[in-house]
Formats: C-alpha cells, sequence, structure tokens
C-alpha cells in the first residue's frame, strides 16, 4: 500500500537538537541549588544488617538528609515497572533489613556535593552478619539451599505460583497435545542444553533521575525511564505518598533497551526531594548501573525437539530455569515469554513448555530487549539446526518447511500469556519464508555452506529463524490527545516513551498522514504523566503497534470534527467526499478550505469549540515481526579467535513506518546481539561480587570490533497494525548466539552453547573435539 | 585558582578548585553537549577538542588546559544552522538516543578535518573510542561519509 509519509524516511524530529548538543536530557535540566545524593551498597552477597548508625555521618556540614531501612516506609512493591498489578513478586523494600546481593541498598546521602556525600556514606557504620549465599541457580532449589526471601510480607500480586520458602520466584507449566506420541512418532530427536549469560544494558546514560517541589507545592521527578506513568505509581505505593502529589516528566533518555523498564531511582528521589524541599539529583556511575542496575536473566534451556525422516517436527519440548537474582523484577514474564515468543515459531500438535525462575544472591534480572526470547532462541536454533543435520537437510530449508505460515496459529499463543492464559492468534502477515529466501541469497548461502576450511582460519555460515510479539494482548494501553492550533498546526501529546528509537517521529508521521499535513505541523509532547494522556510505556515491542493505532484514531476523530467545521463554512449538511489535502479541507467543486482557516474559525468566529481528540487503543492480539540471520565468521583455531565477517538481518516488521529508523532498530539490535555473543560477560567472584563493572572490562563493541552489517526490509502488511504495521524492536538482538554458534560448527564442527564466544571456550571445545576423533 | 579557557571561540575565566574535572567544568559553565557516561576515558561521551585534538574530558584536570582552546559540539552549529556533519548524521539516522552523538560529530570533525575523504577502515578507526549502543554504527559511518561528501561539495 502506498502512502504519502507513512513508509519514507522522515528526518528524526528531534535529530537536529541532539546532534546540535540541546540540552535535552535529565542531567541538563537545570536545578537551582540542587542536593547530590550517593547510596551505600551492600559489600555482601547475603547478610543481615545487625546494626547501621549514621550518628557521625549526619554531622557532617552539608549532609541534609540520610535514609536506611529504619526511617523509611516498608511497603512490599516491586521495581518491575509493569501494568498493575505487576506480574512480579512484591519482595522489594525501598531499604531492606537483609541484603541479598552485592549491590543491594544499605543507605542514602543527600548533601550539597558528590564528595561529601560520598565522604558520608564512608562515616555510616553498618554491622553485618553474613550468611551463606546462593551463587548458582542451578543449587537454588536444592534441599538446604539458604532462601533468599524470608520476609512474612512479600507476596505475589497476580496470585501466581510463588514459593520464596524455596527460593522459586515463578513457574510456569504449558502443554498441548501428548509429548511421548510425539516423540514415537519422530524418527529424530535431538536434546540439549544452552546457557544465556548475565550481561548490561550498557545504555550509555546511566540512570538518572532527579527531582524538585515546584510553585504548587507537587513533586516534579525528571526521570531517565522506559515508563514514566508506572514509575509515578509504583514511587506513590514504595513511598506511601498520594499519586497525585507526582509528577513524572521523561525527556530525552540516553538509551534503555529494557533496562529503564525498572524503577530504580524515583523512590530515593522522591524521599530526598520531600524532606529537604530542596531539588535533588540521583544518579548512577558507571559501576553501578553494572553491579545495582538490572541485567539480562542468565537462562538454562534444556530443549528437545523430534523430526521425522521427512523434516516435519513432532514434537518440542522446553524446559526454561531462570535466575533472577536477589529479588523477582519481570521474574514470571522473562521466563515464560522464553517459551510464548519461541516456541509457536515452528507449530507442532506435541508441545510442552515448563519454566523455573530462581532467586540467588547475585544481580538483579530484569527486562533487556528481547525478554526471554533472546536466551531460548540460543537453544531452539542451535538444536534446529542439529536436527536438520541428522536428517540430512539443509538447515534454511528445513525452516523454511517448519516454520509457522499465514492463517496458521500455535496452540501456545493460548496456553502461554504474561502471568496468565495467553491470547489465540491466527497469523496474518509473514514474510520469513521471504526473509530466508533474501538471506540465503545475500550472503551466498548455497556456496558458502558447500565450503569446507580445513586450515588454521576457517570459515562457517549459520543462520537462524526469530518471531517476537508487538505489545502485551489485553494489557496494554496507548493514549493520544491531538488539538489543532490557530495556524493549522497541531499539538500532539501523548504518554509513549521515545527512548532514542523515533517513536516521536513516526508518530507525527502517522498523524501528518490523516491531518494531510507535513510532518513538522505535528508539534509532539510526550511522556509527562501531568500533560500527556496514559501509556503503559516503550517495552513488549508495543510503541510502534499499539500506541502508533491510538494515533490513527486520534487523528481520525480530530479530522472528523474539522470536516464539521468545513460543512459549517460551506453551509451544507453533510460531510461526504470530504478529504484532507495540503493542509487544507477539500470537497469537490467547492473551493478548499485551508485548516488555519477551520481552526480561527473554530477557535474565534462561530460555534467556537476547541477542535481536538483524544482516544486509546488495546490490542487482543500481539502479531510477531518475523526475522532470519545469517553470518559468516572466520575461525582461527590456533588462537580460539572468532572474527564475525558479515551479518545478514532480513526483517519483516509489517509496513516500516519509516524504513530508516526500522533499519536502525535492527541494527542496533543485531550490533548488541553479536556483542553479547561474542565478549560481554559478568565475571563474579567466590562471594558474589562483579569483578569487571567497568568498559574497560566488560567489552561492548566498538566501530573496530563490527562485521559488515546489512538489513533487508521484507515487507509484509499487518492488518491489525497502524498502517499495516507491526513492531521491529527487539526480536533482531536473538540472533547473533544461535547464528553465530551454527556458523562455527560448520566452520569447525564444535558446538557452542554457552556465552561469551571467547577464545578459551573455541579452543577447549576444539581440543575435546581433536580428542574425540 | 583561576584559569582561562577559550572554549568555541569564546574567551573565558574560571576560578577553580585544583582537582576540578574538565567534563564537570564545561558542563556547570552550560556547555551541555559534553556527556558523562563513564568518567573513565572509556565511552567517549564526553570527548571535546583540545588545542585540536579529540580528547575525553573526564580524564582531563581543567588546571592542566589552562589557556587552551576548546571547541564543543555546540560550536559546531545550532539546531538553525547545523554544522554539514550534524546535517549528516541527522539525514544519515545516525542519531538515536543522541546521547553519544555530540563525542562521535567531534571525534568526525577531527578525522574529516586531517583526513577529508577517510575509508571505512579509517572512520571505524577513528570513532572507535565512542561507544553507542542504539545504533550499531552502521548508520553513523554512512554519516561521516555523507559529512565528507557534504564538506568536500561546499569548498
Amino acid at each position: 500500500m502506498d502512502f504519502r509519509l507513512v513508509g519514507k524516511s522522515a528526518k528524526k524530529i528531534d535529530g537536529v537538537t541532539l546532534a546540535c548538543g540541546m540540552p535535552k536530557f535529565v542531567e541538563d535540566v537545570n536545578l537551582i541549588n540542587p542536593l547530590y545524593v550517593k547510596m551505600l551498597f551492600s559489600p555482601y552477597a547475603h547478610a543481615i544488617i545487625e546494626e547501621i548508625d549514621t550518628d557521625e555521618a549526619e554531622k557532617l556540614p552539608g549532609v541534609k538528609a540520610i535514609f536506611t531501612h529504619k526511617n523509611v516506609p516498608r511497603i512490599p512493591h516491586t521495581t518491575a515497572g509493569q501494568g498493575f498489578p505487576e506480574p512480579s513478586p512484591y519482595d522489594t523494600y525501598i531499604f531492606p533489613k537483609k541484603v541479598r546481593w552485592v549491590g543491594d541498598r544499605v543507605a542514602a546521602v543527600a548533601a550539597e556535593s558528590i564528595e561529601l556525600a560520598e565522604k558520608a556514606l564512608s562515616l555510616i557504620k553498618v554491622k553485618y552478619k553474613e550468611l551463606p549465599a546462593v551463587l548458582d541457580a542451578r543449587e537454588a532449589m536444592k534441599e538446604g539451599a539458604p532462601i533468599i526471601h524470608d520476609e512474612a510480607d512479600a507476596y505475589h500480586p497476580i496470585g501466581a505460583i510463588y514459593a520464596p520458602d524455596k527460593n522459586l520466584a515463578a513457574e510456569v507449566k504449558a502443554e498441548a497435545g501428548n509429548i511421548d506420541d510425539g516423540i514415537k512418532e519422530a524418527d529424530f530427536v535431538v536434546e540439549g542444553t544452552y546457557k544465556a549469560h548475565y550481561a548490561n544494558h550498557c545504555h550509555i546514560e546511566t540512570h538518572i533521575c532527579s527531582g524538585e517541589i515546584d510553585s504548587n507545592n507537587r513533586l516534579v521527578i525528571y526521570t531517565s525511564t522506559q515508563v514514566p506513568f508506572h514509575a509515578r505509581r509504583i514511587t506513590a505505593q514504595a513511598l506511601d505518598i498520594p499519586l497525585k502529589k507526582i509528577r513524572v516528566i521523561k525527556p530525552r533518555i540516553g538509551g534503555g533497551f529494557g533496562g529503564k523498564q525498572e524503577v530504580l531511582l524515583e523512590d530515593i528521589c522522591a524521599l530526598m526531594v520531600l524532606k529537604t524541599r530542596r531539588p535533588v539529583i540521583v544518579k548512577y556511575t558507571r559501576s553501578e548501573d553494572f553491579i545495582s542496575g538490572r541485567t539480562r536473566h542468565e537462562i538454562y534451556t534444556t530443549m528437545k525437539i523430534g523430526a521425522k525422516k521427512d523434516g516435519t517436527i513432532t514434537v518440542m519440548d522446553m524446559n526454561v530455569l531462570s535466575n533472577t537474582g536477589a529479588y523477582g523484577s519481570h521474574a514470571l514474564t522473562v521466563m515464560s515469554n522464553a517459551g510464548s515468543k519461541v516456541l509457536p515459531l515452528y507449530p507442532c500438535k506435541n508441545v510442552r513448555f515448563h519454566g523455573k525462575t530462581v532467586y540467588t544472591n547475585l544481580p538483579v534480572g530484569g527486562a533487556y530487549r528481547g525478554y526471554g526470547a533472546t536466551q531460548a532462541y540460543f537453544a531452539m536454533e542451535c538444536l534446529v539446526d542439529e536436527l536438520a543435520e541428522k536428517i540430512g537437510m539443509d538447515p534454511a530449508e528445513f525452516r523454511l518447511r517448519n516454520h509457522i505460515k499465514l492463517n496458521e496459529t500455535s496452540p501456545i499463543f493460548k496456553a502461554l500469556g504474561e502471568g496468565r492464559e495467553g491470547n489465540e492468534m491466527y497469523i496474518k502477515s509473514c514474510g520469513l519464508t521471504e526473509a530466508i529466501k533474501k538471506g540465503m541469497e545475500e550472503i551466498g548461502w548455497k556456496e558458502k555452506r558447500a565450503r569446507k576450511d580445513t586450515g588454521r582460519y576457517r570459515r562457517g555460515v549459520g543462520m537462524c529463524a526469530l518471531m517476537q510479539g508487538s505489545s502485551i494482548p489485553d494489557i496494554d494501553m496507548g493514549a493520544v490527545f491531538i488539538k489543532i492550533n490557530d495556524d493549522g498546526s497541531f499539538n500532539m501529546n501523548l504518554g509513549a516513551t521515545d527512548l532514542g528509537t523515533g517513536s516521536d517521529t513516526i508518530f507525527a508521521q502517522m498523524a501528518a498522514e490523516i491531518l494531510g499535513v507535513e510532518v513538522d505541523d505535528i508539534i509532539v509532547y510526550s511522556s509527562d504523566t501531568d500533560m500527556t494522556p496514559f501509556d503503559v510505556g516503550a517495552y513488549a515491542s508495543s510503541t510502534t503497534y499499539l500506541s502508533g493505532y491510538a494515533v490513527i484514531k486520534a487523528a481520525e476523530r480530530v479530522r472528523d470534527q474539522i470536516f464539521e467545521v468545513a460543512k459549517e463554512i460551506w453551509e451544507i449538511d453533510n460531510t461526504e467526499g470530504m478529504y484532507l489535502q495540503d493542509r487544507k479541507v477539500c470537497r469537490e467543486n467547492y473551493d478548499s478550505i485551508p485548516l488555519s482557516e477551520i481552526a480561527c474559525h473554530s477557535l474565534y468566529a462561530h460555534n467556537q469549540h476547541q477542535v481536538a481528540g483524544v482516544k486509546s487503543h488495546i490490542t487482543k492480539v500481539s502479531p510477531p515481526p518475523f526475522s532470519a540471520h545469517f553470518v559468516e565468521i572466520e575461525v582461527d583455531t590456533l588462537t580460539g579467535k572468532i572474527k564475525p565477517l558479515e551479518y545478514i538481518a532480513a526483517i519483516d516488521c509489517g509496513t516500516a513506518i519509516n524504513p530508516q529508523l526500522s533499519e536502525g532498530q535492527t541494527e542496533g539490535a543485531v550490533a548488541n546481539g553479536i556483542s553479547y555473543a561474542m565478549w560481554e560477560q559478568y565475571v563474579f567472584n567466590d562471594k558474589g561480587k562483579m569483578l569487571n563493572p567497568s568498559f574497560k572490562n566488560y567489552h561492548i563493541m566498538r566501530t573496530n570490533d563490527m562485521p559488515k552489517i546489512k538489513t533487508i526490509l521484507i515487507p509484509t502488511y499487518e492488518p491489525t497494525g497502524p498502517f499495516g504495521a507491526k513492531s521491529v524492536s527487539e526480536i533482531s538482538i536473538n540472533g547473533a548466539l544461535p547464528a553465530i554458534s551454527n556458523a562455527v560448527y560448520h566452520a569447525c564442527g564444535i558446538r557452542l552453547k554457552e556465552g561469551p564466544f571467547t577464545p578459551e571456550r573455541v579452543l577447549n571445545l576444539l581440543e575435546q573435539n581433536n580428542n574425540e576423533n | 585558582m583561576k584559569i582561562t579557557l577559550t572554549i568555541n571561540g569564546d574567551v573565558r575565566d574560571f576560578d577553580i578548585e585544583p582537582g576540578k574535572i574538565l567534563l564537570d567544568l564545561l558542563r556547570e559553565a552550560g556547555y551541555k553537549s559534553v556527556k558523562d557516561g563513564c568518567r573513565e576515558g572509556e565511552c567517549g561521551a564526553c570527548n571535546v577538542i583540545i588545542n585540536g585534538k579529540t580528547t575525553n574530558s573526564c580524564m582531563v584536570l581543567a588546571a592542566q588546559v589552562d589557556g587552551a582552546d576548546i571547541i564543543t559540539v555546540e560550536g559546531l552549529g545550532n539546531a538553525d544552522n547545523p554544522h554539514p556533519i550534524q546535517e549528516a548524521f541527522v539525514e544519515a539516522g545516525a542519531v538515536q538516543c543522541g546521547f553519544c552523538t555530540p563525542g562521535k560529530i567531534l571525534s568526525t570533525y577531527s578525522l574529516l578535518k586531517k583526513n577529508p575523504q577517510p575509508t571505512d577502515s579509517e572512520i571505524k578507526e577513528a570513532l572507535s573510542g565512542n561507544l553507542c549502543r542504539c545504533t550499531g554504527y552502521v548508520k553513523q559511518i554512512d554519516a561521516v561519509k555523507k559529512a565528507a561528501k557534504k564538506m568536500k561539495d561546499s569548498k
């Protein structure tokens, strides 16, 4: 379908101001005479705070407030910025009496300078009683393991399975058909366990939040968040203050990737502002971001897949053990998404999912782009390769044969939701076949797959297929308000949260498309809990698909009101045949009316009123985007070093509202995926302390590490999406682990089942392989 | 102690503590384009041009650079009249969250000054000190090439 502005690469509306370095971020907000907050974190993985003495710190001149567990409300809540009630356990307090990981909160100080706040922290005396710790997810549920959450008042707000006395933060089971029958039907069965490791989001702007009391005596919080409305709600809950007292504003934010779907600093900021009545700024250092921020849940995925000789999959059985660390943020939903966003890719009548999430005394898991799917695709897409090899079928052909197609469904859609049953769904748009074929062509699959290197340097190609979702059906909601101005421009205020993705821009394109104006006629203002309508925020690949539809509905409501004004001006009795074009209302045989005239007529002249509309959108389905990834790598069998050479991501995101931004989302996700697979890792000592919390020792991809990366957009039209769009942001982070592992197997016959793919791991496997042969 | 800096062509006097880090001085003086991403010289979000050389301002004491000539991204152009590199970054889709962008643009400025026609690998080398988690760098490298062309054409 052809549109005037949608499907074109409009320049990002905030691009030039960002490129010129204008003050747009939380730390750029001018606060008059602010206080600086620093926090004391636990040096122990598991310990009771027996005594805490802040007397000396309080005496230090310039120290204005100190909080510990002794002087804050003790209200169980979750830091997971999810819809209400959250599907994450209420196991968190502003300050705990028992610390549960190296990095847990102990105290916070507000002082006239960062240096003074740090000095005050050093004067706080804490007596800890160290407890035995759980530092391995596989040990967490064993008999006799130390219990991490033994507080009496913790509970699961949605009543999901929750057994903290066994360190069990969540458990989900789903099954369709019969697993034994499926295994009997299979000629070949493969099985394996794959471990997806800890990782950090590494948004270049660390977690930051500031606040002040405004002239109406209300608390204003500026925060780098993906979820301003949830941040307001959870802050009110944790402090037990009225929600109406708080205004949360999200300025531009320096990357999120799920890390900022967390209400991490707002409570401390609010406490400090209310106590001192001074502006306050709380900011994590890079090291604090690594240790006391949030992480990708470490997940062990054990999976069995069986198929007939002809390549038909007969059975899929997935077991997931997820490590949520010290608190259960996103514990249930990340784990269940490991099944729900992965298993339906290959419809199969005998399918089973069993997931458990356990507590450990390690850093806390959270939302991270890919959200469980990244972890489980590693297992499934490697095992699919193994299965194809057993059958003697090309792995790309195997996927072409088995992947879900138009009008097909999977029992998993209904069986696995977000902490409850999901929604039945039939696929209404799918470009995966084309994505696989285009990717094969682009990388030269047939020729390269036929090659077999034997020297020191061995090249290989690998691939994988992927799907994700587009928002959480029946839970997520986005709302949009549009009004006309005197000159025929429009204000569009919406809750949706642009975290650098360009959502403000694509919404302006959508609204301008419907209102017959240009992108710069739409003045977008987003993510301010006082000024914009509600939106759940930027997560679950929902923004384009869900909030975008609310834009269409609001724009259509305003368009209809404009037609009513035109009807008055033209003195006719119906709006038939009217349309908006070139900033005018048009109708055959009538002189078109500029929107500025419509606005002025309605604002100043006749039947005066504000042309404006607010509309909301929810969804019953979560249509998956699809993608096929192909990678070529070279292994140096002497050093064990893998070099990614070329990476192709062919993606069906429905209509790409702004192709350049869709490519940008894909390339960013691909790069993060490669970086995760290749280099990123948390190194812990035997006391559970992270030893490498710095960009010096936690390597993320730099320009000189890059392979050639190419995005191929495969256009489809999703009938339930705005202008046919589906999501694009998360899916492409899922490919690198399996695609690179598959490529390494092709290059030298070793199977990497745990990341990152370090030279050491490669050399060990090569040696094992040599010994076996 | 008193120091004088020329920032984006303006001569400015500062009375500072000897331990003042240049990054903090610049931000407090209103140059908010200079971003604090790690304070350990690794991410490049705070880099500025000091006497012609791209430098992480978090690793420099203000006292060390008394008398220096400093360029921040505010000095290249503004939203009404952006520098060709700033335009190129926007047009190429190289700006996502925008937090690393000022540092990246200054690294590009230094590169193109020395080498107006850089190859891909020269660009990758020149930008390797500026971390970006949003773009995967693909469109940033396009932006540098686009900027090189714009600057050549405008000569």
